[in-house]
C-alpha cells in the first residue's frame, strides 16, 4: 500500500471566503500529502462545498493562499487547473444529461492531447455498467451510475489530486458501497484525494486524516480512526449515524 | 401545380431562412440564458455586406457570400466582447436593454448608409421557375433551399464531432462543471456568436436574393426566428430547426385559411400560445433536467 510521504500536495492556509457581504469562511487551514485520502466534515452549511470550490477558482471573493505542489493557484481560472492536474467530482448530480456517457468521459480528457484510449478503458474497466451504457445520454442513467460518470470523467482528466463532493449523497446503501469501494481503490492504486462527505463514520473509516469544519472554521483535525474513537466528535457528529 | 404543393413548398423555403436565423437565438440562449434581441439585425447586416460587395462592387456572389458569413461572424464576436460580455453579472434585463439598443443603433446605421429605400439584388428578369413535385420553385428558391440544408448540416457535424462542439454541448448543460474540466467557457460563448452570426447573415443574403432589402427587414425575421426558437424549444438545436420549418410551413398554409395579409400576425399568435401553454417548447428541456449542485 503506497502510504503518505511527505510532499504536500495541497495546502490552503489561511483561507477566508465570502458570498457578497457574508463571510463562509474564516482562516482555514488544510493540507493534503502526496497519496493520503483526507476527509472534510461538518454539519450543513458548514462551508465544506466551499472550500473546493475555492480550490477551483469558482469563488472570487477570498482571500489567503492555496499552493498546489508548491505553486499558488489561488489567482488561476477554474479551466486552468484541469490542466496541473486537479479534478473535481461536484456535488450533486454534475454530468452533462445531454451529452451520452462516453462523450461525459471523453470530454473529461478536454486539456490533454495525448492517447485517451486507455484511460477509458480503465475507467470502463472501474465501471463496467457505464461501458453497456456508453452510447446513452447520461440524463437516462439512474443517480448512482451518472455519480460513476461523474467519477469516470473526473479520471479521465488524471488527476494528481482528486476533489469528491459529498460522492455518496443520495444513493442506495449497495451504491454507496459500490462507490467507497472505488474511492479505495483509486486511493490504493496512488491517487491523492481530498473529499467531502455527510456519512463521517464511514469517511473517518476511510480516511487517513480528517478535518472538521464548523461555521466555515476548523474545528478538528486528525487521523481518522482517532477522530472516531473522539468522544467529541462521536457526540456532535456520530450520534446514531450509521 | 397543385396550390397544396406551391405552399408547402413556399413554407420550406421561408422555414429554412427561420431556421437559420432561429439557431443563433437558441445556441445563445442555450448558453447565457440571454436572447440576443440584435440578432435579427445581423440578418440584416449579413443582406447587406451581400449587397455592397455583390452588386455595388460586383464581386462574385460565390465569394460575398462567405466574405459577408465572415464579417458577421467577427461582428458577433465583437458584439458580445464589448456589448454583453461586461454585463454577464448584471440583472437579466441590462443584457436585453443592450441588445435592444444595438438593434435600433443598426437598423439606424443602415438607414444612414443605404437610406430607407429598397435594394434588391434582381439584375435580369426574373428566371424561368422549375416544377418540382407539382409546385414551381426558382433557382434562387432552390438555392435557399440547399445552401440553408448544407449550413445546417455542417452546423450539426460541428456540434456533434467536433471537440470544440462537444464544449458547447456540455457548457450548455453546465457551465460551472464545464469549467471544471478545463473547458474556456468565454471561448466557448465566442464561438457561439460567431457561428449564430455568420448563419443568420447566410439567412439575410439567402431572402436579399430573393426579396427587397430594406434596414427594417430583419424585424419580422428575427421575431419569426424567435418564435420558431420558442416552439421547437430553446436551446435546442434541432429544435430551431424543426420549429423554423413549422413557422414557415403553417404561415404559408394558414393563408389557405386566412386573408393573406394576416400571415405575419400567425407567427405572433403562435408565440403567445406556446409562451401560454407549453413555454418549454416541443423539444425543450424539462425543467428538472436543469440539475445544479
Ligand atoms: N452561491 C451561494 N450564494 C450565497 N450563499 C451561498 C452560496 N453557496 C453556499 N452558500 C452559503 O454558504 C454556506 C456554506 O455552504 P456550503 O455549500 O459550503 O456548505 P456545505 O458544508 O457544503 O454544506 P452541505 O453539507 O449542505 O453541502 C451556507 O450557509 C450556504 O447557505
Ligand atoms: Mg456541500
Amino acid at each position: 500500500m503506497l502510504k503518505p510521504s511527505k510532499d504536500i500536495v495541497l495546502k490552503i492556509s489561511n483561507l477566508s471566503s465570502w458570498y457578497g457581504k457574508v463571510q463562509i469562511l474564516h482562516e482555514v487551514d488544510m493540507h493534503v500529502k502526496k497519496g493520503e485520502l483526507v476527509s472534510i466534515i461538518g454539519p450543513n452549511g458548514a462551508g465544506k462545498s466551499t472550500i473546493l470550490k475555492n480550490i477551483f477558482g469558482i469563488i472570487k471573493k477570498r482571500k489567503g493562499n492555496i499552493k498546489f505542489l508548491k505553486k499558488e493557484i489561488i489567482t488561476m481560472q477554474p479551466e486552468e487547473l484541469a490542466k496541473i492536474g486537479i479534478a473535481i467530482v461536484p456535488q450533486g448530480r454534475s454530468v452533462f444529461p445531454s451529452l451520452t456517457v462516453e462523450e461525459n468521459l471523453v470530454i473529461g480528457a478536454y486539456t490533454r492531447s495525448d492517447n485517451i484510449k486507455k484511460d477509458l478503458e480503465y475507467v470502463y474497466d472501474k465501471f463496467p455498467v457505464l461501458k453497456e451504457r456508453r452510447n446513452q445520454p447520461a440524463k437516462l442513467l439512474s443517480g448512482g451510475e451518472q455519480q460513476m460518470v461523474s467519477m469516470g470523467r473526473s479520471l479521465m482528466v488524471k488527476p494528481k489530486l482528486l476533489l469528491l463532493d459529498e460522492p455518496t449523497l443520495g444513493l442506495s446503501p449497495s451504491m454507496k458501497k459500490l462507490i467507497f469501494d472505488k474511492i479505495i481503490e483509486l486511493n490504493k492504486s496512488g491517487l491523492t484525494i481530498l473529499m467531502v462527505e455527510q456519512n463521517a463514520r464511514m469517511s473517518l473509516k476511510l480516511s487517513d486524516r480528517a478535518y472538521v469544519l464548523e461555521l466555515g472554521r476548523n474545528r478538528y483535525v486528525g487521523k481518522g480512526k482517532t477522530l472516531l474513537k473522539d468522544k467529541r466528535i462521536q457526540h456532535l457528529y456520530l450520534g446514531g449515524v450509521a | 401545380m397543385s396550390i397544396a404543393a406551391q405552399l408547402i413548398a413556399n413554407g420550406l423555403i421561408a422555414g429554412s431562412i427561420y431556421a437559420l436565423v432561429a439557431l443563433g437565438y437558441t445556441m445563445v440562449y442555450g448558453i447565457l440564458k440571454f436572447i440576443n434581441f440584435a440578432h435579427g439585425e445581423i440578418f440584416m447586416m449579413g443582406a447587406y455586406i451581400g449587397w455592397t460587395l455583390h452588386v455595388l462592387w460586383g464581386v462574385p456572389l460565390l465569394i460575398a457570400f462567405p466574405v459577408a458569413m465572415i464579417c458577421c461572424g467577427a461582428f458577433g464576436y465583437f458584439l458580445e466582447k464589448i456589448a454583453y460580455k461586461p454585463l454577464r453579472n448584471a440583472p437579466v434585463w441590462a443584457p436585453l436593454i443592450t441588445a435592444i439598443g444595438v438593434s435600433i443603433f443598426l437598423q439606424s446605421l443602415a438607414i444612414l448608409i443605404y437610406g430607407a429605400q429598397v435594394k434588391t439584388f434582381r439584375t435580369g428578369e426574373v428566371a424561368q421557375g422549375l416544377h418540382i413535385l407539382g409546385a414551381i420553385i426558382t433557382p434562387i428558391q432552390l438555392t435557399i433551399i440547399i445552401v440553408s440544408t448544407v449550413l445546417m448540416v455542417l452546423l450539426w457535424l460541428f456540434v456533434k464531432k467536433t471537440k470544440i462542439g462537444k464544449a458547447m454541448r456540455a457548457v450548455a448543460d453546465n457551465r460551472e462543471v464545464a469549467s471544471t474540466i478545463g473547458i474556456n467557457v468565454n471561448k466557448v460563448i465566442s464561438v457561439v456568436f460567431v457561428i449564430g452570426s455568420a448563419l443568420a447573415a447566410a439567412g439575410g443574403i439567402l431572402v436579399g436574393m430573393e426579396q427587397n432589402l430594406t434596414p427594417t427587414m430583419g424585424v419580422s425575421v428575427g421575431i419569426k426566428a424567435f418564435t420558431a426558437t420558442i416552439v421547437g424549444g430553446i436551446g435546442s438545436i434541432p429544435g430551431a430547426v424543426l420549429g423554423g420549418l413549422a413557422i414557415g410551413l403553417i404561415e404559408n398554409i394558414g393563408i389557405w385559411f386566412i386573408p393573406s395579409g394576416y400571415k405575419d400576425a400567425i407567427a405572433f399568435i403562435i408565440l403567445l400560445l406556446m409562451l401560454i401553454f407549453k413555454p418549454t417548447g416541443i423539444l425543450g428541456r424539462k425543467k428538472e433536467e436543469d440539475v445544479r449542485g
